[in-house]
């Protein structure tokens, strides 16, 4: 089953690579993976997306916690939560195509960032399935580039994750 | 007070109440050895080989539960010290290992023995450190320090570039015991007292109770509380190969050692209980064998362990206590006997267990055909054993006589079996003893090692002269590669593919070379007279070569991969 787990660490050089290879290390999978410095600079925060039964999930938390820069771990898949994923896209926008690309945009509730004569730029927030669903519905033929963040989550209402 | 960073380190060191640094110097760390020439408050051991000084400060640490220290130039000192850190890491053993490192600003220009430390160590250290700027080093050897002794033990490196040892900064001594708050780091020590009461619940309604400990119960000393749980319980005991010592081998509720290696009546147990009591155990692939079988027969599991981690890893249990050994088993002594009056356990289902367990020890699993002719391994650790009165320090390397010692040495005191157990590493047998001896002056210290392990490290003769070292090897030359003859011998046709140790030097002429005592054995009957001998020798170093039995195996056997109770006894079994 899938997980969203969230990591509050030292925002220390190399920490990250702790946690990368403790993944690789022990075989589990990484399927997307956010960090960045929390407001409080002396603190990252990381969302790891990984599959797993529950006994490798238990493995990999206590694993983390395990990490003397790990300060907090927590298995947001547990509680209510949200997710979400940045997804920049470009995509081919010529003649016909651009009123076409600037309506699906429209329907996923898509930004259009960035524009040529040739082509858009698109930012799209949302669940992973949301962005899957926005280049399923594309023509593969008009998507120029894709990058993808990967997830961020929040635990829903009061649930916080500091220190 | 201004001091370099080599100081600091020296300084640092002398606070954390080092006595013996094992190293080796070059370049990158000429500083921190300029600055250990000028002092005096510890003893540098000088190694031959950088790994030699990380397996010297593992057994210096294993053998006294203090921290050990080694110290190595960068680039091939780091990569030279990297089995020994791995060694020391799978078996929870805490040590600092310094490390040289080129100067900050050559860092990733691909410099004269440069190379990734941090990087290469990472995944075989408890965590490890790279000082960019002198005023963190001594914080950061201090947090070196702390972090390797407290919760899991494990080792910790701390990457020092040239640099940093020569600048200066302020230097404020320690205050306080060493003990260091960290907001992401905060060792559990105390069991939750709930989970214990449910322990003692589960121990007290036991009929056929089993306890089973591993290397944490040495790594905490908790050696009197184990032996006092045991009595109070009336339970058969066995003792992993990293727990060995940690109950009494002369104990008749010992069992022996269980898994691939253990004994008969040890892997009955562990099967056939009710209920099984782990200490500081882990249920590793060479004790319980295979998961699937060892689940197959109906047993409730009360694992205590410090880390979460190795809590239903391989196998489920019902009542998990994450703490420091010492400190949960004192607790559950204490609420097992205010629980005991009102809930006597069940003497009559002990009695009818000890008898179950009396027939598995008559089978005698450990017996071996004596002969007059052919020096049988597993007499000479009998002899060992006898000779020291049990009460040697023994160290070894891996393989067959690394089983045989386990087997046939029957270590009484926790810290006196001192062998690389996870990771098994052959060669650390001679370092071990060197860094044992440090620690443990005065002390007979004994090497079971082989012929080949022996010469994975063999350069440590001259560290032993230098140093006057004096422990007794007792090498068991069978003139193959033991264990991996045995398993081609089961396991693949008796094709001995590259088991065969050729070109053996004349071990007696090599170690006089380096000024120590030779003696070559061939004869059963000269086995006694020579361990004798040896240890008359006080203050020397004796290499006893034992010409054995060639083919003899260790038994009984697990196969890898088959369950606990599948045991070959004997060669008849195969």
């Amino acid at each position: 089953m899938k997980h969203v787990i969230s990591v509050l660490m030292e925002n220390e050089p190399g920490a990250l690579s702790r946690v990368v290879g403790l993944f690789s290390a022990r075989g589990y999978n990484i399927e997307t993976l956010t960090v960045a410095p929390t407001e409080d600079a002396t603190l990252s925060r990381l969302t790891v997306v990984t599959v797993g039964s529950d006994d490798v999930i238990e493995q990999i938390t206590k694993h983390l916690n395990r990490l003397v820069d790990v300060v907090k771990v927590v298995d947001l898949t547990e509680g209510a939560h949200i997710e979400r994923e940045l997804m920049l896209i470009k995509v081919r926008a010529v003649g016909k195509e651009r009123e076409e690309m600037k309506r699906m945009a429209d329907i996923f509730r898509g930004r259009i960032i960035d524009v040529t004569d040739k082509s858009y730029t698109i930012e799209l927030t949302g669940v992973q399935e949301k962005i899957q669903a926005f280049i399923d519905a594309l023509d593969r033929s008009a998507i120029l580039e894709t990058v993808r963040t990967g997830v961020s989550g929040i635990g829903r209402g009061e649930r916080v994750l500091k220190i | 007070m201004e001091l370099n960073g080599a100081d600091i380190v020296v300084r640092c060191l002398a606070e954390e109440g080092v006595d013996h640094v094992f190293g080796y110097p070059g370049g990158a760390v000429l500083y921190i050895y300029d600055a250990i020439f000028k002092q005096d408050k510890f003893k540098h051991v000088l190694v031959r080989h950088e790994q030699a000084a990380v397996h010297a400060a593992d057994a210096y640490s294993r053998s006294s539960n203090k921290v050990g220290v080694a110290l190595v130039t960068s680039g091939p000192g780091v990569t030279n010290a990297v089995t020994g850190i791995a060694t020391a890491y799978m078996d929870s053993i805490p040590m600092v290992v310094i490390s040289g490192q080129v100067p900050s600003h050559a860092i990733g220009e691909d410099a004269f023995q440069e190379c990734d430390t941090v990087g290469i160590t990472r995944p075989c250290v408890k965590h490890n450190f790279l000082v960019r700027d002198v005023k963190d080093l001594a914080e950061t050897m201090r947090r070196a320090f702390y972090i390797a002794r407290t919760g899991r033990p494990g080792p910790v490196l701390v990457d020092i570039p040239k640099d940093v040892t020569v600048a200066h900064c302020k230097f404020v001594p320690r205050r306080g015991d060493g003990d260091i708050h960290m907001r992401s780091y905060s060792p559990v020590v105390k069991g939750h007292q709930g989970q214990i009461k449910k322990a003692v619940q589960m121990l007290l309604q036991a009929e056929r109770p089993m306890v089973y400990t591993g290397g944490g119960v040495i790594l905490s000393d908790a050696a009197p509380e184990l032996q006092r749980l045991v009595e109070l319980m009336g339970a058969p005991c066995t003792n992993t190969l990293m727990g060995l010592g940690g109950f009494p081998a002369s104990d008749r509720k010992f069992v022996g050692m269980p898994g691939m290696h253990g004994t008969y009546e040890a892997n009955m147990a562990m099967q056939h209980c009710d209920v099984l009591l782990a200490i500081g155990a882990r249920f590793d692939d060479r004790v319980i064998g295979n998961p699937k079988h060892f689940a197959q027969t109906p047993r409730r599991i009360v694992h205590i362990d410090i880390d979460p981690s190795s809590i239903s890893k391989r196998v489920k249990v019902d009542v998990p206590i994450v703490g420091n050994v010492k400190d949960v088993l004192a607790e559950l002594i204490v609420q097992y006997e205010s629980m005991l009056a009102d809930n006597p356990p069940n003497a009559a289902a002990l009695a009818k267990w000890w008898e179950q367990v009396e027939t598995w020890r008559a089978k005698d699993c450990l017996k071996y055909a004596q002969s007059d002719e052919l020096i049988k391994p597993q007499f000479v650790v009998e002899k060992l054993w006898e000779i020291t009165g049990g009460d040697a320090f023994v160290t070894s390397d891996v393989g067959q006589h690394q089983m045989w010692a386990a087997q046939y040495y029957k270590f009484d005191k926790p810290r006196r079996w001192i062998n690389s157990g996870g990771l098994g590493t052959m060669g650390v047998g001679l370092p071990y003893a060197m860094g044992v001896q440090m620690a443990n002056p005065g002390s007979d210290v004994a090497v079971i090692t082989g012929e080949a392990s022996i010469q994975m490290n063999i350069q440590e003769l001259s560290t032993c002269r230098q140093y006057h070292l004096s422990p007794k090897v007792l090498c068991l030359n069978n003139r193959y590669l033991g264990m991996v003859r045995q398993w081609q011998q089961i396991d693949y046709g008796s094709r001995y593919s590259e088991s065969y140790m050729d070109a053996l030097p004349d071990f007696v002429k090599l170690v006089e070379s380096y000024g120590h005592v030779g003696m070559r054995i061939e004869k059963t009957a000269d086995v006694e007279p020579a361990i004798r001998e040896a240890f008359k020798l006080k203050d020397r170093l004796v290499f006893l070569d034992f010409i054995t039995d060639r083919t003899e195996n260790v038994w009984p056997m697990v196969k890898a991969g088959r369950g606990l109770t599948e045991m070959l006894l004997g060669s008849e079994d195969l």
